[in-house]
């Protein structure tokens, strides 16, 4: 027999185009105008420490994969996205190394001596930063900017959340925009949504996850804040501190989340009350990033009891 | 009647423009035609016919090996030239009888049923050898003969025809709608207390459009809508949309009281009641962008699948990969040197062959697999578990309830070969549970 033999596989003989990549593609881009915003407020420091912590994550897979012979995967944007949400997640006037350390410690620690894409238990981005945060607290918690869209100095670099915290009256205006002191991408939370809308309209996030996040919280301070039904306070949880970043960017990564669906409402809620706890009755302002790196430990479990039913094991269609 | 769908499925790309406008076009074949004594699910048929016999068209040449079996009928006039394994679609070598075409199609006499008793009907389609033709091939005759005939109350037409690019029961629905009709009123005359659904997928108004007009002085039979989503025509999903009732692996559709059958299993027990003609002929889609003129054509079973691409034209450019039926679930051909057998709807050939492109990699846990999983599964788990061989754990997670739809690995982004996971897990699972028992 000398003919012509044709590809076999198993079904399906078709495939959808997204790709691991796009998704990371795409979600990099979402996240654009927060970070060119970030550049423009916080200026060049800010810009510098970006390229440094994305070309630190990517350089450090590489390196990885190299010396351990694996197969090599920093084309697929999964580093590169990494080395833009911890650089988002960075006070403004931070010195060069700590993103270098912050970068290495994502990829290397967090993320490939669990096994790599896929294996980490832990969103490296925030694990990176919780660690600069314990190790280096001083610098990571001084928000002095000297941007041309907003100058801070030492003194007057409160957060809005911190501000919130101690008392005094915060302009909400300026949070939405983002015309605060805060991290390179967190302050404005008008573009943050923007860019968690484009990942809700291509469905590379669910609703799940934000909306129970942010639902739970209004609704943990409303009821604890102490404030009442004071609407402004609320604003000002929601558009302040890394919030939409994180229920928009962080908290709906894919390999740190529940894959069920019921499990996404349940982590979700779960987020909204820790950050609710940890913002409230903690000793820092902020709560977003200790939520979700302590509730990605507990994704294991939430998806053991929250497997889907099996079709016509679960009963009947309502009509 | 509204939208009707279930819960999960996705849209591929549809690929049905190829050839949706294509009239049905009689193929008439030359050579050897191939009849493999496996063409449907159950026992195989046994040969009643040997070597230098000669048969005409319609001749009964292999008879059913059990009652879930079928009977086999030559497609042609001419003689027995051998009976020996040969390849088929699904890739094994199965006894088949080799006839050689006298060109002449001398037919026998059909005789058509007059009588309308219960056990005649569904002798005639037994006799016919009638198998479902939507891919499947089970045996009509044991599908219409449920243990309690009299709790079945929805007898389902599936047209939804909604894998990609196949156009042959649409064609037919366009074409030779009345001979729908008639089949599904024979089959409905088997069951008093059912009525009639014919479910269309809604990317072919038309058809909906002509259907419900034709329907409407038929008071048993009712045109549904469905929601354009694959797997919208798998059975379990159907009976869910029309019916709202859900049925697992462990059931059969009489289970909910629905006998489900596809249009081209409809028109074909018309045929084998009102005429009296076995099944020896079916409509088949040949597509793809590698064929220069895609189409619908009548093939006689037994045909050469080269054949047939030939009849459309033959390849504009060497195809990288041919499939026996659709493009979710159909079977890729290492060769085109197969028959066709009953349950042969398309002949698919693409000149590139996507998934060779897509090298798997890590799971990133998007839950995409979860939500497009028509069985309400978790894929991307059970395929771990099954590459694990642990085939009980498999079993203990539902993984049996897979249908096999493709869904998984075509939504994966890390093009991680879910189904195929999924059928080794299945495979292995089930034949546990045998070896348990």
């Amino acid at each position: 027999m000398n003919e012509q033999l044709y590809h076999v596989s198993a079904n399906p003989h078709v495939r959808d185009k997204a790709s691991t990549k796009s998704i990371m593609f795409d979600v990099i881009l979402a996240l654009m105008p927060a970070t060119v915003f970030g550049f423009w407020n916080f200026g060049g420091r800010a810009i510098v420490n970006t390229i440094l912590s994305v070309l630190v994550c990517v350089v450090s897979e590489y390196a990885w994969q190299h010396f351990m012979h694996k197969k090599i995967t920093t084309g697929d944007f999964s580093a590169a996205l990494t080395g833009l949400l911890l650089a988002l997640n960075l006070p403004p006037e931070v010195p060069f190394w700590i993103p270098v350390i912050g970068g290495l410690f994502a990829i290397i620690v967090v993320k490939q001596v669990f096994g790599g894409l896929g294996q980490n238990f832990m969103n490296p981005a925030l694990g990176a930063r919780c660690f600069l945060l314990i190790s280096f607290a001083g610098i990571m918690t001084n928000f002095s900017s000297q941007g041309p869209g907003t100058v801070f100095d030492a003194t007057t670099s409160a957060t809005p959340l911190a501000a919130l915290k101690a008392g005094e009256a915060v302009d909400i205006q300026a949070m939405f925009l983002g015309n605060t002191a805060g991290t390179v991408g967190e302050t404005s939370a008008l573009l943050l949504m923007i860019g968690g809308a484009y990942l809700l309209i291509k469905r590379i996030i669910s609703w799940r996850i934000p909306v129970c996040y942010i639902g739970t919280l209004s609704l943990f301070v409303l009821l604890f804040g102490g404030h009442g039904f004071d609407m402004y306070y609320l604003a000002a949880h929601l558009f302040g501190g890394g919030l939409m970043l994180g229920a928009f960017f962080m908290a709906t990564d894919y390999v740190t989340s529940p894959i069920t669906p019921r499990g996404q409402i349940v982590f979700g809620i779960l987020l909204g009350i820790f950050t609710g706890i940890f913002r409230l009755f903690g000793g820092s302002s902020e709560g977003v990033s200790y939520a979700i790196i302590f509730c990605n430990l507990l994704v294991p479990l939430i998806e053991r009891f929250t497997i889907p039913a099996a079709f016509g094991k679960g009963g009947k269609k309502d009509e | 009647m509204g939208l009707l769908t279930f819960k999960g499925g996705l849209h591929p790309y549809d690929g049905k423009e190829l050839s949706k406008d294509k009239p049905i076009q009689e193929y008439l074949p030359e050579g050897e035609l191939v009849f493999p004594l496996s063409q449907h699910i159950g026992a195989p048929a046994a040969a009643c016919v040997k070597k230098g016999d000669r048969v005409l068209a319609g001749q009964k040449i292999a008879e059913a090996g059990g009652f879930v079996s079928a009977n086999i009928h030559s497609s042609v006039s001419g003689t027995v030239k051998k009976i020996e394994p040969r390849l088929t679609v699904n890739g094994a070598r199965i006894n088949c009888i080799v006839i050689e075409n006298d060109g002449e199609y001398e037919t026998v006499e059909f005789s058509p049923v007059t009588s309308r008793e219960r056990k005649d009907i569904v002798q005639a389609v037994k006799e016919a050898g009638i198998v479902g033709l939507g891919g499947a091939g089970f045996p009509t005759h044991v599908k219409l003969s449920p243990k309690e005939p009299e709790k079945i109350d929805t007898i389902i037409i599936n047209a939804a025809e909604c894998e990609p690019y196949i156009t042959a029961d649409y064609r037919c629905m366009m074409e030779i709608p009345e001979q729908l009709i008639s089949g599904l009123n024979l089959i409905l005359s088997l069951f008093p207390e059912a009525k009639g659904v014919i479910g269309i997928e809604d990317n072919k108004p038309d058809a909906i459009a002509k259907l419900t007009e034709l329907c409407a002085s038929e008071p048993r039979i009712e045109v549904a809508s469905l929601k354009t989503k694959y797997p919208q025509g798998a059975e379990r999903s159907l009976i869910y949309a029309v019916t709202g009732r859900s049925i697992n692996s462990s059931m059969l559709p009489a289970d909910a009281g629905c006998i489900v059958d596809n249009v081209a299993t409809a028109i074909a027990v018309h045929e084998a009641v009102t005429l009296g003609k076995p099944l020896y002929e079916r409509v088949v889609t040949v597509t793809g962008d590698a064929v220069v003129s895609p189409g619908n054509y009548r093939v006689k079973t037994g045909t050469n699948a080269a054949e047939l691409a030939r009849a459309a034209g033959g390849f504009k450019s060497q195809p990288e990969k041919v499939i026996s039926g659709g493009p979710m679930m159909g079977m890729a051909l290492s060769t085109l040197d197969v028959p066709c057998g009953k349950t042969f709807s398309s002949l698919l050939c693409f000149s590139k062959d996507e998934v060779a492109a897509c090298e798997p990699g890590p799971c990133i846990r998007c839950g995409r697999c979860i939500s497009v999983c028509p069985a309400g599964l978790m894929p991307t788990k059970l395929s771990e578990v099954a590459d694990h061989g642990d085939f009980a754990l498999f079993d203990a997670l539902n993984g049996c309830e897979c249908v096999e739809c493709g869904c998984c690995s075509y939504i994966c982004p890390a093009k991680r070969r879910l189904t195929q996971s999924m059928k080794t897990g299945r495979r292995e699972a089930l034949a546990l549970r045998r070896k348990k028992k």
